[in-house]
């Protein structure tokens, strides 16, 4: 090309190099997002579905906000949403410390690295431990795959309508009954997936760390690695606050 | 961000070549990272599984064709499932579901976009090999355990799964609801979702390779039809397939967890048959058509892109309009996200809905009528030289045209609820999709057997296979339309004992006896293949005098493709019949008189201007946002 300013716009996709200038790798890990992100709409797609078919119906769709208002340590009290928020707020945080490890990484730090990379598979593991918690809390409270005992009485209804924080909970058994099934196996499906995906991303990062303070990437010159398992740790980030949204907060 | 980007991976370690150590058997034709091999498996794999699709067509075709007939060699091969030589109605069902099974995913889409996105991505984009060998290798294992496990249901006590191709619930999530339905449809979910891995594997490999690793000067407008295609099939793949893998996840707990996203309250007799409510089975079709629809063009569009390859250099001319070739392909991709709805216009779905999903159908009709006119404004008045490939690719736009027409009434919603689920579907999807993608395939198939074995095949042998195939092709498959019109039902086991349709018995037996001449051409293709490969004439090093990169390569495979350094593209593929030129072809590796060395700036430069810029704005960002959480400083 003559004039070497004009390094325009269409150069950069006429071979020899990398038009989004990433590396093959990075740009496998955002595409495979992609293809991931399908995956959890297409998951979250048939919850809106099958949701919206008891729109009106005798059977109505349990508030989550009635049914997750449990707190460790906290027995009988009505805290709607409370811990669902706070594993958000763990994996957000988790996601802090990997922008920071992945900052670190380009200042080829490899202690800071590696502390960070620690941090977040801790917040991983906090975030997975909660789930366990939450899980065991619905099954024992009659989440099953096939059936769901959060079908409130109306009177039920109308007394969780006037409920207030910290509120006591004292809900019979006559109070319950039956409720829409799907309500109850969507809930392990979806979120039962969405952990799948942040086990995996705790088992990669581990493997990653170990690398990391191994030294392999202060060898090689770069923290790349570190990146990659970031993009993936954002993603399910993400994918959470959409599951947090659709699954709890509507 | 400072690290250097590499898109020649291969250069650093290949400079020695001549030092290489052979490698072992294991690692070259077992667990092999070349592309060239993984093509060749998948090829091989893929014909191993056309041969067991066709063979089953062939089973049922009997039974259509003489349904009262005793065939003793059946109870031979099949023992229980073909007492006293008649086929069991219920295996009959099978034999059509893994038919249509193995044709549509292990065929025409692994075997066909497997064996030619390897072979041809990175010869024709100028790569050293794929984007990472490693997950080449393992995309063709998981296609390899998928087959083995989906041909393993075969030998279940209750047989294969039996509920069609689509495995739609409630046959499919009541692991009672017939035989099939029990183990066989559990293996053929886990074959799928192996399958759905592989694919992943192969199309994150095939969009990053032809992104990333493209050779200097090769722009995407120089790209040559084929690579679009299979680009733009790996898209679709990618972004099809997991809403398959959701369906599937939520068939097996439906099937195997007591869940109940797809059942509803379902009565026998009178009586509550299960304990599930809430769910829609409707809900499944919508994901399963979210692929299945996409899933046609990953079928297709491989084809069509070999096609045109092999149309242009076989006419020697220049491809007719190679952008609008490239914009159709990009809007039947676009299209075919949205119009999945159009396999369901009887499902009750809202009549307004169903007009929506018609019009995006239709418009389908467009850049499909685009290429085809394309294909025909190629041939005129070309230099045709009519060798097997050429012929299959001729045969591929006549198939395309001929099938193509009838999805226009098929697409039409008024029309469709009186053709439906009748033989005029059967005749449209085998036409359009099915034989014109297995022409495709053999028109690559031909076309680059030199590349792929460096032998020539037997060229009489090929368009005696050729003529065969097309003949009945035709003769299998149009007649179906006229009993479709008349309204028989597809998937029906017997029609003798239907007086309505008894009268269509003399067209089942042309159609069989059509179908066996079908197969029976096949097994000359499978002679002349494998013939060729051990006994076949040496092949030159560009035997059809094609400009794309491919045939600059050795004709005898080595690790990184090219001896020396990665040729330079200075032009389009399709150079052909230039009036400047002596030779009527014109090599996109081949550097014109006056042309610049370097078709662009040096890039170094360029790079390190874009990647200096880069670091400055993620330094601000990332330290801004540390300077939130650390107030250390």
């Amino acid at each position: 090309m003559s004039n070497s300013s004009a390094v325009s716009s269409t150069s950069i996709w006429t071979g020899g190099r990398s038009p989004f200038n990433v590396s093959y790798g990075k740009l496998m890990m955002w595409i495979f997002l992609l293809s991931d992100a399908f995956t959890f709409s297409s998951l979250l797609v048939g919850y809106g579905a099958i949701r919206f078919s008891y729109a009106g119906s005798t059977t109505p769709w349990p508030d989550p906000a009635t049914v997750f208002n449990h707190f460790p340590f906290a027995h009988g009290l009505h805290l709607p949403l409370l811990f669902v928020s706070l594993m958000t707020l763990i994996l957000i945080i988790s996601s802090v410390t990997m922008v920071l490890a992945v900052e670190a990484g380009h200042r080829n730090s490899k202690s800071e690295v590696s502390k960070y990379m620690f941090l977040t598979i801790l917040g991983g593991a906090a975030f997975l431990g909660c789930q366990a918690w939450e899980w065991s809390q619905f099954i024992h409270e009659g989440g099953r795959l096939d059936s769901n005992l959060f079908g409130f009485t109306d009177a039920a209804h109308e007394h969780a309508k006037h409920l207030k924080l910290f509120d006591p909970v004292h809900w019979t058994e006559a109070d319950k009954i039956s409720g829409p099934v799907p309500f109850a196996s969507l809930f392990f499906i979806v979120t039962g997936f969405h952990g799948f995906h942040v086990l995996s991303g705790v088992v990669i990062n581990i493997i990653i760390w170990i690398n990391v303070m191994r030294g392999t990437y202060e060898r090689r010159g770069h923290y790349e690695m570190v990146e990659k398992v970031g993009l993936y740790w954002h993603f399910v980030d993400l994918v959470w606050v959409f599951v947090f949204t659709f699954y709890y907060l509507i | 961000m400072s690290t250097a980007i590499i898109t020649d991976t291969h250069t650093a370690d290949h400079h020695g070549h001549h030092e290489h150590h052979e490698p072992s058997f294991i690692r070259k034709y077992v667990f092999s990272t070349d592309h060239k091999m993984i093509s060749k498996q998948f090829l091989i794999t893929g014909i191993i599984m056309g041969c067991l699709g066709m063979g089953m067509s062939l089973l049922f075709r009997l039974q259509l064709a003489w349904p009262d007939q005793s065939f003793p060699f059946l109870e031979t091969l099949l023992g229980k499932w073909a007492k006293d030589g008649k086929l069991d109605p219920n295996y009959y069902m099978a034999l059509v579901t893994i038919h249509g099974t193995i044709m549509v995913f292990y065929v025409l889409t692994a075997g066909l976009s497997g064996t030619f996105s390897n072979l041809l991505i990175p010869l024709q984009v100028g790569a050293r090999d794929m984007a990472s060998p490693f997950m080449n290798m393992l995309s063709y294992w998981f296609f390899f355990m998928s087959s083995c496990v989906l041909m393993s249901s075969f030998l279940v006590e209750t047989g294969p799964a039996s509920s069609g191709w689509t495995v739609y619930p409630p046959l499919s999530a009541l692991s009672k609801a017939m035989p099939g339905s029990g183990l066989g449809t559990t293996l053929w979910l886990v074959a799928i979702i192996l399958f759905i891995v592989s694919s992943l594997l192969g199309g994150i490999n095939y969009i990053t390779t032809v992104l990333n690793m493209r050779t200097q000067g090769m722009s995407m407008n120089r790209l040559p039809l084929t690579i679009w295609a299979f680009l733009l099939t790996a898209i679709l793949g990618l972004l099809s397939f997991p809403v398959l893998l959701g369906a599937g996840l939520l068939l097996i707990f439906d099937r195997s967890f007591g869940t109940s996203f797809y059942l509803s309250d379902i009565h026998l007799n009178g009586v509550g048959a299960l304990t599930n409510s809430g769910g829609s089975p409707v809900l499944y079709q919508h994901l399963f058509w979210f692929l299945g629809h996409p899933e046609v063009y990953i079928i297709l569009m491989p084809a069509l892109g070999i096609s045109s390859e092999v149309i242009s250099t076989n006419a020697r001319k220049p491809i007719f309009g190679y952008t609008a070739m490239v914009i159709s392909l990009i809007g039947i991709s676009f299209l075919s996200f949205i119009v999945w709805g159009h396999h369901m216009f009887i499902t009750g779905m809202n009549p307004f809905l169903g007009t929506m999903f018609m019009y995006v159908t239709l418009i389908i009709a467009v850049p499909s009528a685009v290429k085809t006119f394309n294909y025909l404004a190629t041939l005129w008045k070309g230099n045709i030289r009519f060798t097997p490939a050429m012929m299959f690719a001729i045969g591929l736009v006549s198939l395309f045209i001929s099938g193509g027409l009838t999805g226009i009434y098929l697409g039409n919603a008024a029309l469709d609820i009186q053709l439906h689920d009748s033989y005029f579907v059967v005749a449209h999807f085998h036409l359009v999709m099915g034989s014109a993608s297995i022409f495709g395939m053999f028109a690559g198939i031909y076309h680059w057997f030199p590349k792929m074995f460096g032998k020539m095949m037997n060229k009489t042998l090929g368009s005696l296979h050729f003529w065969l195939t097309f003949v009945s092709a035709y003769l299998v498959f149009f007649p179906m339309h006229f009993m479709g019109l008349a309204g028989v039902p597809r998937r029906y086991y017997q029609f003798s004992l239907i007086p309505e349709f008894g009268i269509w018995m003399d067209v089942n037996i042309l159609i069989t006896v059509a179908a066996i001449l079908g197969g029976l051409a096949q097994l000359l293709f499978i002679y002349n293949f494998f013939n060729s490969i051990f006994r076949g004439q040496k092949a030159t090093q560009n035997p059809w005098l094609s400009n794309t990169l491919e045939w600059s390569t050795p004709v005898k495979h080595i690790h990184g493709n090219w001896e020396g350094d990665i040729p330079t593209v200075y032009r389009g593929p399709h150079e052909y019949s230039r009036p400047d030129r002596e030779l009527d072809y014109f090599p996109q590796y081949e550097k014109g008189d006056g042309e610049p060395e370097h078709y662009h700036a040096p890039s170094t430069q360029v790079d390190t201007a874009f990647e200096g810029k880069k670091e400055k704005a993620s330094a601000v960002f990332f330290s801004s946002f540390a300077a939130l959480f650390m107030k250390k400083a």
